[in-house]
């Protein structure tokens, strides 16, 4: 590793330690660790929100899928953008006027009852670990390509910052790190991409022509159907994709970080628009890389064009370039990874320990306590199977984990919110129905089951890459099958839900964090 | 006002006017905004796999599937804009449902 490398990456582990050490001096209460109290502004918010969203599969992943497969790979940052329609109309106001620390409570703000906690929690920890552990041995295996260094040091590295944040500053550290991920990603991709245009002189279409000349999909490649040829695994993954954000717990979470419901619409508002900016940038990134390196070049260094982006760099800016932007995408993991650890963190402290084991009855000393120690043993575990999983291909469970959350958590979200003749039971079922024909879709498909190289050398029993058409009716159905099947009079039904609908709707206080 | 709520009867203010119009002025953005952008996000795949007329030029060599795939994003920038306003023109209304009638009791 040469000093420019050094440099940047020392930078940036100073930088964030800078920030976790003052984020630990004002973390001294649950609601501050949790929540950073509601400290932040909505434009901060849409800083963290993007942070917490761009990860290195979206970062490294989208550019070179754009320049293996052309058309297709774009679609991804459609999906990704769009889903955040979804959050604004129908989730994230509800949300941020009904839950305090994490997703269960929103949930049980209507149903109270520990049994649906719990579920809740799980979801919470099940997808934080599926989303987690992944970018943990990708980040691994990057930086070993990048770098030279070991993969094992690599994923200790990464797993040990992200703890550490975690731990010590709680969501203050979590949110900053996040937001200066931000704008360092934001800013170095945008550079990147002007040197690419100005590269090809500012014309689109001398982009293009050298694309054609580079792809062996030649004009295909801005033709739809490269990547996705099924019309049901297309819609199935579009679908997954719009349906997935509003059910992930580290994003929803970060809507009670801000004070009030017009800061979450500018959370919302900004997030948005550096997504989409963000999304634009990655796709002149990919034209670029291809245009630049060519095919056969990004499939050797490798096959899934995940280092399309450091490639490109070190053409048009030699060591410094690639250097810079290795940095970034070292910062675009660990605001993820943290993000992921503070969600799992909650649903472990304030759901698990502090309502169901304690039953709500812990003082403030120990809620604390229990969330840094918790923070602690969720990023030794995840780094611990990180550190084991070098040599599994496990990538494809990040975007798999948009169909969990798309097929659990958000059927019982939207019905918890409007829906009057939701029940306790229904909630139950639907989430543990969600992940359960979620998950078994994905055992039993072709990632897993598959007669070239999967953990299972047999054919697939169930037959679609992406299980979402299938996963996500099904969590919708069960959860109103078992609602209309163990119902209540619809008298109590209007009492219990009369309170809930009223606040998710208004934002009435009563614990002096909105309006 | 006061700070307690217990007696508040929400199911009185549930079915008050005044909520009713809330929730109807609410609905009659949300709804049709979210079923616009469900269609116009499907019909991008669903176009693209059962047609090929979105593989035509439409500007120089740019093809209509690409127009329609930025369409989603200035769809998406657009409505993040109009949902803010919207949303927020309503804040009012909320804060005075709030304040008659559940910090007075629900007895309005």
């Amino acid at each position: 590793m040469n000093l420019t490398y050094f440099t940047f990456f020392i930078c940036i582990i100073v930088c964030t330690l800078i920030i976790t050490y003052w984020a630990a001096k004002r973390s001294k209460t649950t609601n501050r660790f949790y929540t950073a109290a509601g400290s932040l502004t909505g434009f901060q918010n849409g800083l963290a929100i993007s942070g917490d969203y761009i990860s290195a599969a979206s970062f490294l992943g989208v550019v070179g899928t754009i320049a293996i497969n052309g058309y297709d790979g774009f679609l991804y940052s459609v999906g990704f953008l769009v889903s955040y329609l979804v959050v604004m109309f129908l989730i994230a106001e509800p949300v941020h006027h009904l839950g305090k620390y994490s997703l269960a409570d929103v949930v049980c703000y209507r149903f109270n009852r520990n049994s649906i906690r719990s579920v809740m929690a799980f979801g919470t920890l099940l997808i934080s670990f599926l989303y987690m552990i992944p970018q943990l041995v990708a980040s691994g295996l990057l930086l070993r390509l990048l770098l030279n260094i070991d993969y094992s040091i690599s994923v200790v590295v990464i797993g040990g910052l992200m703890t550490i944040y975690v731990v010590f500053g709680g969501m203050i550290a979590t949110s900053w790190v996040q937001i200066v991920k931000t704008v360092v990603l934001l800013s170095g991709t945008f550079l990147l991409s002007l040197i690419v245009l100005s590269r090809f002189h500012w014309s689109p279409s001398a982009v293009m022509t050298e694309i054609i000349q580079q792809t062996p999909l030649r004009e295909q490649f801005f033709i739809p159907g490269q990547l996705l040829n099924s019309p049901v695994e297309l819609v199935s993954l579009q679908l997954a994709l719009l349906l997935g954000t509003a059910g992930l717990p580290h994003i929803l979470i970060r809507f009670f970080t801000v004070k009030n419901t017009k800061e979450v619409r500018r959370s919302l508002l900004s997030a948005t628009w550096i997504i989409g900016i963000f999304y634009l940038i990655t796709l002149v990134l990919g034209f670029g890389a291809i245009a630049l390196i060519g095919y056969q070049k990004l499939v050797a260094a490798d096959p899934t064009g995940n280092l399309a982006a450091p490639l490109m760099a070190k053409e048009l800016g030699g060591d410094f370039l690639l250097a810079f932007i290795s940095a970034i995408a070292f910062t675009t993991i660990v605001a993820v990874v943290a993000g992921l650890v503070i969600s799992a963190t909650t649903a472990f402290s304030h759901d698990i320990y502090h309502h169901i084991m304690k039953k709500g009855t812990t003082s403030e000393e120990d809620q604390l306590r229990a969330a840094r120690w918790s923070a602690l043993g969720i990023g030794l575990i995840s780094t611990i199977f990180a550190l084991r999983m070098e040599n599994m291909n496990v990538t494809f469970l990040v975007s798999l984990t948009f169909t969990v959350a798309a097929s659990s958590n958000f059927p019982v979200l939207l019905l918890t919110i409007y829906w009057k003749r939701f029940n306790q039971t229904g909630a139950i079922v639907g989430m543990v129905t969600g992940m359960i024909v979620s998950l078994a879709c994905l055992i039993l498909g072709p990632h897993i089951m598959n007669p070239n190289g999967g953990w299972i050398t047999s054919k697939p029993l169930f037959p679609l890459y992406n299980p979402g058409i299938v996963a996500i009716p099904v969590g919708f159905f069960s959860a109103i099958i078992a609602s209309l099947i163990f119902q209540k009079s619809s008298q109590s039904a209007d009492e219990e839900m009369a309170p809930f609908f009223i606040k998710a709707q208004t934002g009435i206080d009563m614990r002096g964090k909105s309006m | 006002m006061n700070g307690q709520n217990q007696k508040v009867d929400y199911v009185q203010v549930e079915q008050s006017e005044q909520f009713q119009q809330f929730m109807t002025k609410r609905k009659k953005f949300i709804l049709p905004y979210t079923i616009f952008f469900l269609v116009f996000y499907f019909l991008l795949p669903i176009c693209t796999s059962y047609t090929s007329f979105l593989n035509t030029p439409a500007i120089g060599d740019i093809s209509w599937v690409w127009l329609f795939a930025f369409a989603q994003f200035v769809m998406t920038f657009v409505l993040s804009i109009v949902y803010v306003k919207k949303a927020g023109a309503l804040d009012q209304e909320a804060e005075l449902i709030i304040k008659n009638q559940i910090q007075k009791g629900g007895a309005a």
